[in-house]
């Protein structure tokens, strides 16, 4: 798909135009951090590739969601680093990604607002609106109140929200865990049209299935640590770690 | 934003209130029994009309009336205790002091009179037959001029009432009215000025019990404050209000002033001139 | 006995004097409560236009002696009214520092009083709610990488029907009290008199029923406003906005 036919993405066109460094790829060396005293996420080495769809797999409590807030830069590791393309984690990094949250965040605005809000505090095209709430199927709701929406419009809006800001990389953290499956459908094609243009996209789920139709590769976390990263097919295959071969399965992992 | 102009609306609203003690006013700086009983109601349009000049009316006790005017925030001060009156001349705050009318003061008390005093008619030996059946007493305690009366009174007798604070002799530290709520509220015998008194409304079964003696003569003045001591004071203005209020219209107004038939105020300015 | 059924008996006598002053139009009553309305609304939002954007940032800031800080400004929240009110009178008086601005016994003075008495109950009421609300917002704006400022915009227009109700608390502390506004206006008829001050006035004439009266005026004025603030909120309910 052209740039030409998504013009809303004009903050690929405006990265291809100016001399702004690509973020890719991305380094994470022994990033650890510790919650209670557990370490939550432990010594965790992990490369991210120019483009393309990762998945971060695994059991509930292994960490994904705070190993995504940690490359995101959220909150700061309490040891290790992350490097894009030999930059150190900064607010600029930060910038230049967006995160769907599990849970959408929407403010008590009207749909519509809620999207201005980003355009503007970001200083993008307000008339990207309507387009961006076309492309989730949210058009005619634009003045509906945002937090009236059923769950998967909210997560849609909430895509929106992140595709407003154009961002080089797309963090999603479960973000169709018990939508309906129209929404979820809705948000796996938004997904691979991103993943096709070039956005590097980072989705946790537990959603094995989903894996397999959107990843190009698969990191399995278990116990804070990555104790498999493989392409798709690979992974899916052939399993290395007992853990994963479990829970692949179907089997209770703890 | 919607902040900013919530900012607007105040500043504005501010502006507005500034503008509003302009124009030819004075500010009176007066002893409560003066407003409570009504007399500047009668007396102000009278002035207003015939001056052009607006007369506004701080009522608090004596004391804080005084204090306020030395503090410059007044233009007339019309009191009734003639030594802090006298000082506040000699210090140089006020123009001049002129004795502007009487009333007297009455000590009330309830039916049952439990020291005995009705009909009385020394005031003294009254408060000390008071003190000596412990009989519950109300005072001002607020250095008004009622109260300086009041303890100059008690000076007279061989009671120190201070013996008796917070049992029988209590101190409300309170403006007129509120004494005479609090000392009705406790069955006690209160001082009070006659032109309160008459136009009070809460007075349930209480009755003048002491009245009539020399000594609770009790004197009104009228002093504009000096515009030497302070410039900002409208003194035009003020010495006009004085003026009048000495004058045969306005101490006509005075003596015309009745509350249920009774005269309050009793006007006793020098005739002109005979004063100094 | 007696007395307890003289003192029902003014009850009822203020209720009906409260009625006929309400519908004779009385324009003395109209005076007073026109000015008890434009002090107190104009002394809630200057506080709000000061205490809003300071509780925001009190709310999402970090800064060494914020504890103390928020220590103060709840402390501050139970300022005494008369004390408020002499120190307002030592700064406007012709012989204080502030006497010259010609301020003192104006509705401008009892405004600039009743500010300070509010200013902080809206700044450490809307630090609470917005705090609350930041608690909600804060990773969804870390991610989007806001400005300081415009975090602050959004709790406060997200906040704004929690914030209503915090401006509300402020405007009923205002409208109610008497010890300031005694002081600094001076309770000057026709000038400075409101509510609260004519209700001391009547009960120190010993006026009690009149008193009275004018104090179910008050009430259901503070009523009316509370209904109002009410039923803006109900609508937001609907929308989710609160």
């Amino acid at each position: 798909m052209s740039d030409a036919a998504l013009p809303f993405l004009g903050g690929r066109a405006g990265a291809a135009a100016s001399p702004r460094a690509p973020l890719l790829p991305m380094r994470a060396r022994g990033l650890t951090l510790r919650r209670g005293g557990v370490a939550v996420v432990d010594r965790i080495d992990l490369d991210l590739g120019l483009r393309g769809c990762t998945a971060i797999l695994g059991p509930n409590g292994a960490g994904k969601s705070l190993l995504l807030r940690l490359l995101h830069g959220l909150e700061p590791p309490e040891a290790g680093a992350v490097t894009w393309n030999g930059a150190p984690a900064s607010r600029e990094v930060t910038a230049r990604q967006a995160l769907v949250f599990q849970t959408p965040v929407l403010l008590r605005r009207s749909v519509g607002a809620n999207l201005d809000f980003v355009l503007r505090a970001r200083r993008r095209d307000r008339g990207l609106r309507a387009a961006l709430l076309d492309r989730v199927g949210l058009g005619d709701k634009a003045d509906r109140p945002a937090r009236l929406l059923s769950g998967g419009e909210k997560q849609r809006l909430a895509l929106a929200r992140a595709l407003a800001t154009g961002p080089d990389v797309l963090f999603l953290d479960e973000p169709t865990a018990s939508l309906d499956p129209g929404s979820v459908l809705m948000i796996e094609r938004i997904v691979r049209e991103e993943a096709e243009r070039g956005t590097r996209l980072v989705i946790v789920t537990h959603d094995v299935a989903q894996a397999r139709r959107l990843a190009d590769d698969v990191v399995f976390l278990h116990r804070g640590r990555v104790i498999e990263h493989a392409p798709t097919d690979t992974f899916f295959a052939a399993p290395a770690a007992e853990a994963a071969r479990d829970f692949l399965a179907g089997r209770i992992v703890l | 934003m919607a902040f900013s102009r919530i900012a607007l609306v105040s500043t504005l609203a501010l502006a507005a209130g500034a503008a509003v003690a302009q124009s030819d006013s004075i500010l009176v700086q007066s002893t409560t029994s003066t407003a409570n009983s009504g007399l500047y109601d009668y007396l102000l349009p009278a002035f207003e009309s015939e001056s052009g000049i607006t007369v506004n009316v701080v009522a608090v006790g004596t004391g804080q009336a005084i204090e306020n005017a030395r503090n410059c925030d007044g233009d007339v001060l019309l009191v009734h205790a003639k030594p802090a009156e006298e000082a506040f001349v000699a210090d140089g705050y006020g123009t001049a002091r002129t004795d502007l009318m009487y009333n007297d003061f009455v000590i009330v008390g309830p039916q049952g009179d439990p020291a005995g005093i009705a009909g009385t008619e020394d005031a003294q030996a009254a408060l000390s037959a008071i003190a000596e059946a412990e009989a519950p007493f109300a005072s001002r305690g607020d250095d008004s001029g009622t109260h300086k009366k009041e303890l100059s009174l008690w000076s007279g007798t061989e009671v120190d009432p201070a013996s008796g604070s917070g049992a029988w002799y209590r101190e409300t530290g309170s403006g007129m009215g509120a004494t005479l709520n609090a000392g009705i509220g406790m069955g006690a015998y209160v001082m009070t000025d006659r032109a309160t008194w008459i136009s009070f409304e809460n007075k349930q079964d209480y009755e003048i019990a002491v009245e009539g003696d020399e000594d609770l003569f009790n004197q009104y003045g009228v002093i504009p404050v000096s515009p030497e001591a302070c410039p900002s004071v409208n003194a035009e203005g003020a010495q006009a209000f004085a003026d009048w209020l000495v004058s045969e219209a306005g101490q006509d107004a005075i003596a015309a002033y009745e509350v249920d038939g009774q005269q309050l105020f009793f006007p006793n300015a020098p005739r002109e001139g005979t004063d100094g | 006995m007696r007395e307890a059924t003289e003192s029902l008996q003014d009850i009822a006598e203020a209720l009906r004097l409260a009625v006929s002053l309400v519908l004779s139009g009385d324009a003395d009553l109209v005076e007073i409560v026109v000015l008890s309305l434009r002090v107190s609304l104009t002394a809630t939002a200057v506080a709000c236009a000061i205490g809003l954007p300071l509780g925001a940032l009190v709310a999402v800031a970090r800064f060494p002696g914020r504890g103390t800080a928020l220590v103060v400004m709840n402390a501050l929240m139970g300022l005494p009214p008369v004390v408020v009110g002499l120190i307002v009178y030592l700064h406007l008086s012709r012989a204080g520092p502030l006497g010259f601005l010609g301020l003192l016994y104006t509705p401008t003075a009892m405004i600039v009083a009743q500010t300070i008495l509010i200013a902080p109950i809206v700044a450490a009421l809307s630090r609470q709610v917005l705090e609350d609300l930041h608690d909600e917002y804060a990773a969804q704006f870390r991610s989007l990488c806001l400005t300081r400022a415009q975090v602050v915009g959004a709790l406060l227009w997200d906040g704004r029907y929690a914030l209503m109700t915090v401006a509300l608390a402020g405007f009923g502390r205002a409208v109610a009290e008497v010890g300031a506004v005694m002081i600094v206006g001076g309770n000057i008829d026709h000038l400075t008199r409101v509510m609260t001050t004519a209700i001391a006035l009547e009960t120190s004439k010993g006026a009690l029923p009149m008193a009275l009266a004018l104090g179910i005026v008050l009430m259901a004025l503070a009523l009316g406003v509370n209904a109002a603030v009410h039923g803006l909120r109900a609508s937001a309910v609907r929308h989710a906005y609160v």
